[in-house]
């Protein structure tokens, strides 16, 4: 019973942390799939996790928090479209500058606007999500096995965590049931062929790194006001770089990216919980938990276990031509 | 036909870039309640007024010379390495291994047998993105991207479990023996009446900096190699066609960018630190892109970008010291720097072309 206890708990915990990594990944996916490089994800969570913990902080309200980390990582979204898109630039360098920006002015605004050495000040009451409670949750937890699953590792957690895993089947029916995912996925493969047909090839990729820039804005508020209460000084934590590895690691397929960031969110669960494992005599280190999705991913990339094929226009600026 | 004269190229867009830049630099200064002007003399002053500041600002510029000839090299066979910053960690690996466990009996030999070390460790964390990119068709970026998070991860194991002297406290190596420490500039350039560059962490890898920057410049542009990696760089099919092979100049060019990433452990590890610590890299890496695109990936430009860089780091270090300023301050220049003259280069560029061509046709 020990035992099933801290595996709920283990497991419970995993669940919150891939709720950011998932909703990151996702954010990537539709990037990604339409075209656009982004190694930038990682600054969009920064920049909506400070400005959602500003905000909330300052008005008392997580949900105008979440509305302001959402606006903040579209502008950031914006600049990396301008810069891909419009100007056709080069989009890993782009996403490095926005990681970059994010990093800086995060700590810049925080300190002129709280001088609290780079934090906001911590949330509290309405400042942050609070769990949400299932119906009879109470009640059963006392059932064995399913009541622990049902209360501990399913009930209790923020409408963000809920939000971010329905975004699964959503991005599923989007992509490969609608006219427009469709249209996103073909202008990732083959952009003439899309130009063609008729349809913007520049407005169907704007409207993919805005749905991005929105994930990015979910993921980055979560963070600062469901999982943590504040904003502090580099909080995603190359959060946005294990997303990334997700997304290949998923061969940019949804419901894989779920399985994916469930499997990072558990390394993180675990190198939390028990630091150095003991195997028996073969000590795990902590270190490797933290390696481990990186090194997952490159054998992955490797192409040894099943090979990753990032969409075919990807990377490439589209040339119209004359 | 050209659209432009070199000279536009080469020096008016960097410096426009520049320019823009420094203008949304002064409104994010303005932005938060400070005064730019003073904020650029502060900088000034403290990096450039004095040889201590400069002892810093050349320190700094240092580490970016080598990380910033890495990228380089990497661009000019289109391959785009952001493991600067693992390769560099490697390196300093590299550099505390040859300091620790061998007695050295002079500083000299022990720089040379160092250099060594830092070269081949940091151009071993490159190799393996390079075989896979150049073998399997991994993305190189991607690959660099994981080995930075890999190479924190084995350090950082590293310096818990296998170098931290017995009894310690913070995760760092012992500190290195008084033999293989490098002469500063202090000790080179000061005489009884008159110390200079005072307490300042400058030292004579500094040299090697320079030294490095005219061998890269030799490779690329006067041997073989060099002309192989420029035109695999500019067009791979017509490499191809000309008998050169892709995965061969792949995994030089990027041996050859992870060993320079590696030498920077040299001036931050045996120079400075004199010992191997946590993070010793402190970002240098990343740095390095910014400094290679400004330097328009020529070591020359390099060069000039990597003072520019350590005056920025020497400034911003000095801003956060007597204003309220944060030193992020200079990671937010590094990005519209990384911004203006990498990803909107055509925002600059476009607008340029169109001119230079009317002036043209205005003149025939």
């Amino acid at each position: 019973m020990e035992f099933f206890i801290t595996f709920i708990q283990v497991l419970d915990s995993t669940i919150r942390l891939a709720t950011p990594l998932l909703l990151a990944c996702l954010a990537g996916l539709y990037s990604e799939r339409a075209g656009i490089f982004d190694i930038g994800l990682e600054g969009k969570m920064l920049m909506a996790a400070f400005f959602s913990a500003a905000v909330a902080a300052v008005t008392g309200s997580v949900w105008l928090g979440l509305l302001a980390g959402i606006a903040s990582s579209l502008v950031l979204s914006g600049l990396h479209g301008l810069a891909s898109i419009t100007f056709r630039g080069n989009q890993l360098i782009s996403g490095v500058a926005i990681n970059f920006l994010a990093a800086g002015m995060t700590v810049l605004v925080a300190q002129s606007w709280f001088e609290q050495g780079g934090r906001t000040p911590s949330l509290f009451g309405g400042g942050r999500f609070t769990p949400i409670n299932f119906p009879f949750a109470e009640s059963l937890s006392g059932v064995p096995i399913i009541g622990p699953i049902y209360s501990e590792l399913l009930s209790g957690h923020s409408i963000l965590v809920y939000i971010a895993f329905l975004m699964v089947p959503a991005t599923w029916w989007v992509l490969y049931r609608t006219r427009f995912g469709l249209r996103l996925r073909a202008v990732g493969e083959n952009p003439a062929a899309v130009d063609t047909a008729g349809v913007s090839v520049v407005g169907l990729r704007y409207a993919a790194v805005a749905i991005c820039g929105v994930l990015c804005g979910i993921a980055g508020a979560y963070l600062a006001t469901a999982l943590q209460a504040g904003f502090v000084k580099d909080m995603t934590a190359g959060r946005g770089f294990i997303a990334l590895a997700a997304l290949i690691f998923a061969k940019w397929r949804p419901w894989h990216a779920m399985g994916a960031c469930l499997l990072f969110g558990l390394l993180q669960a675990i190198a939390l919980r028990f630091q150095n494992i003991d195997l028996g005599g073969v000590v795990i280190p902590v270190q490797v938990m933290d390696a481990l999705p990186y090194v997952l991913t490159v054998v992955i990339l490797a192409g040894f276990v099943g090979k990753a094929v990032p969409p075919r226009a990807g990377g490439e600026p589209y040339v119209k031509e004359r | 036909m050209e659209k432009m004269p070199k000279w536009a190229d080469v020096v008016l867009i960097p410096l426009i870039s520049l320019i823009l830049a420094a203008i949304l630099s002064a409104l994010v200064i303005l932005a938060i309640g400070e005064n730019p002007i003073e904020a650029v003399k502060l900088m000034v002053t403290g990096a450039l007024g004095s040889t201590y500041g400069w002892g810093y600002t050349l320190y700094y510029a240092t580490n970016f010379m080598f990380t910033g000839l890495a990228v380089a090299v990497a661009f000019h066979a289109r391959m785009f390495n952001i493991g600067g910053e693992g390769q560099a960690m490697l390196g300093g690996l590299g550099v505390a291994m040859v300091c620790l466990y061998i007695p050295w009996p002079h500083w000299s030999i022990a720089l040379l047998a160092a250099c060594a070390g830092s070269m081949l460790f940091g151009a071993a964390w490159a190799a393996i993105p390079a075989y896979l990119q150049a073998k399997r068709g991994s993305h190189i970026v991607i690959t660099t991207i994981m080995f930075n998070f890999i190479a924190a991860a084995f350090l950082n194991y590293v310096l818990v479990n296998l170098m931290r002297p017995p009894g310690a406290q913070d995760p760092s190596s012992a500190r290195f023996p008084e033999a293989v420490h490098l002469p500063t500039f202090q000790s080179m350039f000061s005489t009884a009446e008159n110390v200079v560059f005072k307490g300042t962490p400058v030292n004579i890898t500094f040299f090697i900096a320079v030294l490095a920057c005219f061998v890269v410049w030799a490779l690329i542009w006067r041997t073989r190699l060099g002309y192989e990696i420029r035109s695999y760089g500019k067009t791979e099919t017509g490499a191809v066609y000309a008998g050169i092979s892709p995965v061969r100049i792949t995994i030089i060019a990027m041996l050859i960018s992870g060993a320079l990433a590696g030498l920077m452990a040299i001036n931050n590890v045996m120079g400075e630190a004199e010992r191997l610590v946590l993070n010793a890299t402190e970002g240098a890496g990343f740095i390095g892109i910014a400094v290679a695109l400004m330097g328009r990936s020529h070591p020359f430009g390099v060069f000039l970008a990597a003072i520019l860089f350590g005056f920025l780091y020497q400034g911003g270090a000095e801003l956060a010291f007597w204003t309220s300023i944060p030193r992020e301050l200079i990671v937010v220049i590094q990005a519209l720097v990384i911004l203006f003259t990498g990803a909107l280069d055509n925002m600059v560029r476009m607008p340029l072309e169109k001119l230079f061509l009317s002036l043209r046709k205005g003149a025939q």
